[in-house]
């Protein structure tokens, strides 16, 4: 167990060592295992943000799916009530052009009848008047009888 | 097994005891403890070097988990004694507590078996200490180196006057008449810590070798022995306590490391508190 010079060399071979070690093992380890931490810190953080703007969009979501029902509600009371007022003119504008219809028929029907009136006046002097003058044995001038012919087609 | 070589107890441990060694007097190099300590200074500096090439922020490899297991353990025991910038005493502890594993695991191979080797080369009876921490000089270096670093600390946390001041004026008080004991002990105490460090690790592992050539003169024992059964008590004593010796000598090649590893941190973080 004597001192001698080889501590020396074990000084030597210690600081070597040290040197390398410090140099070139503990920088290199120690930074990987900080940037392995940081980035499963931010992994994390991440999940975090994720779980968040994912909790945000869900309320947006049904935000916008509970304003679109309300909105298709209003749309379809609209329509529902424009149907209505659309069947309830319709019916109105049916009933006015049908008794418009039937008015126009009416004034066609008394037309037609006066008219055929006329003609059967028409019809009835003219046979009677050829019937008179057969009777007669002669010609009734209608001009000379217009008189009478005027008076009977009144009469009849 | 040593008696092949027609040796007697006294001379087997003399054998086992003795360095190869070149030059005299001070100028002595033990050869030995040069060697292995540098080759496993090589193999130590290799491996971790290759994990620290190894190294992802990603998923690292099971090897480079292991060396950052390694990092992360001396660390965090670096951390909790020393507050402050700790990069270049993570790499102090990571040094000393993987070489000295390693060097302190050479007791737990077998005892003769340099020897054999060296038989096998040719070299008959040649000396070879595997263990560089059972080498007085193997420890007191790295003491040394540990003191410069602690004095360094000491005058870079306080300035060269803060430091000297310190000597003469600590622990008793500043009065001149006070300055000599102050000295002195500051003295003490400065020389006490390298001394205790270099001395607990050698004698730990001194004596952990010695009592493995003491286990083995059973062997020795039992090969001379006239009696079968004398000779077997001696073979299963030898095999008894050798495995038992051995298995606690794991512990103490681990905790002598770790003792090594912590105290130079608290010496260091002690320097550079101030009084």
């Amino acid at each position: 167990m004597d001192i001698n010079a080889t501590f020396i060399g074990q000084i030597v071979v210690f600081v070597i060592l040290l040197w390398f070690i410090t140099k070139f093992v503990v920088p290199p380890l120690s930074a990987a295992n900080a940037a392995r931490q940081k980035k499963i810190a931010e992994g994390l953080a991440a999940a975090d943000r994720g779980q968040k703007d994912l909790d945000e969009a869900q309320a947006r979501a049904n935000d916008v799916i509970r304003e679109a029902r309300e909105r298709a509600n209003q749309i379809i009371d609209q329509a529902s009530r424009r149907s209505g007022e659309i069947v309830e003119s319709a019916k109105t504008t049916a009933s006015q052009e049908g008794e418009r219809l039937v008015a126009t028929a009416k004034q066609q029907i008394e037309l037609e009848t006066t008219r055929a009136r006329e003609e059967l006046r028409r019809d009835v002097a003219r046979l009677t008047v050829a019937t008179a003058s057969k009777l007669l044995g002669r010609e009734i001038d209608p001009a000379k009888h217009a008189d009478i012919l005027n008076q009977l087609a009144t009469e009849i | 097994m040593a008696s092949e070589h027609g040796q007697s107890p006294t001379e087997y441990i003399v054998h086992h005891m003795t360095h190869n060694s070149v030059g005299t007097g001070f100028w002595t190099w033990h050869v030995d403890t040069l060697l292995m300590s540098a080759l496993l200074a090589f193999l130590v500096g290799f491996v971790l070097w290759r994990a620290a090439r190894g190294a992802t922020e990603g998923v690292p490899s099971k090897f480079v988990s292991f060396v950052e297991l390694i990092l992360d353990f001396v660390d965090t025991q670096v951390g909790e004694i020393y507050h402050g910038d700790r990069r270049f005493l993570t790499g102090l502890a990571l040094t000393l507590f993987t070489w000295i594993v390693a060097m302190n695991t050479m007791d737990l191979l077998p005892l003769d078996l340099p020897n054999n080797i060296s038989t096998a080369l040719g070299y008959h009876h040649a000396f070879w200490r595997v263990l560089p921490t059972a080498d007085l000089n193997g420890t007191i270096a790295m003491a040394i180196v540990v003191l410069v670093l602690v004095v360094s600390a000491a005058i870079r946390a306080k300035g060269i006057g803060g430091y000297a001041h310190e000597w003469i004026a600590a622990p008793f008080g500043a009065h001149p008449l006070l300055w000599i004991p102050n000295l002195v002990l500051n003295l003490v105490e400065l020389l006490a810590k390298p001394v205790s460090l270099g001395m607990r690790l050698f004698g730990n592992m001194f004596a952990g070798e010695l009592l493995f050539m003491l286990i083995a003169l059973l062997g020795m024992a039992a090969s001379s022995a006239t009696g079968v059964l004398s000779g077997g008590a001696f073979f299963i004593g030898q095999v008894a306590m050798g495995a038992v010796w051995a298995i606690f000598h794991i512990l103490i090649v681990l905790l002598q490391a770790y003792i090594f590893m912590v105290l130079p941190i608290v010496y260091i973080s002690m320097a550079e508190e101030h009084h």
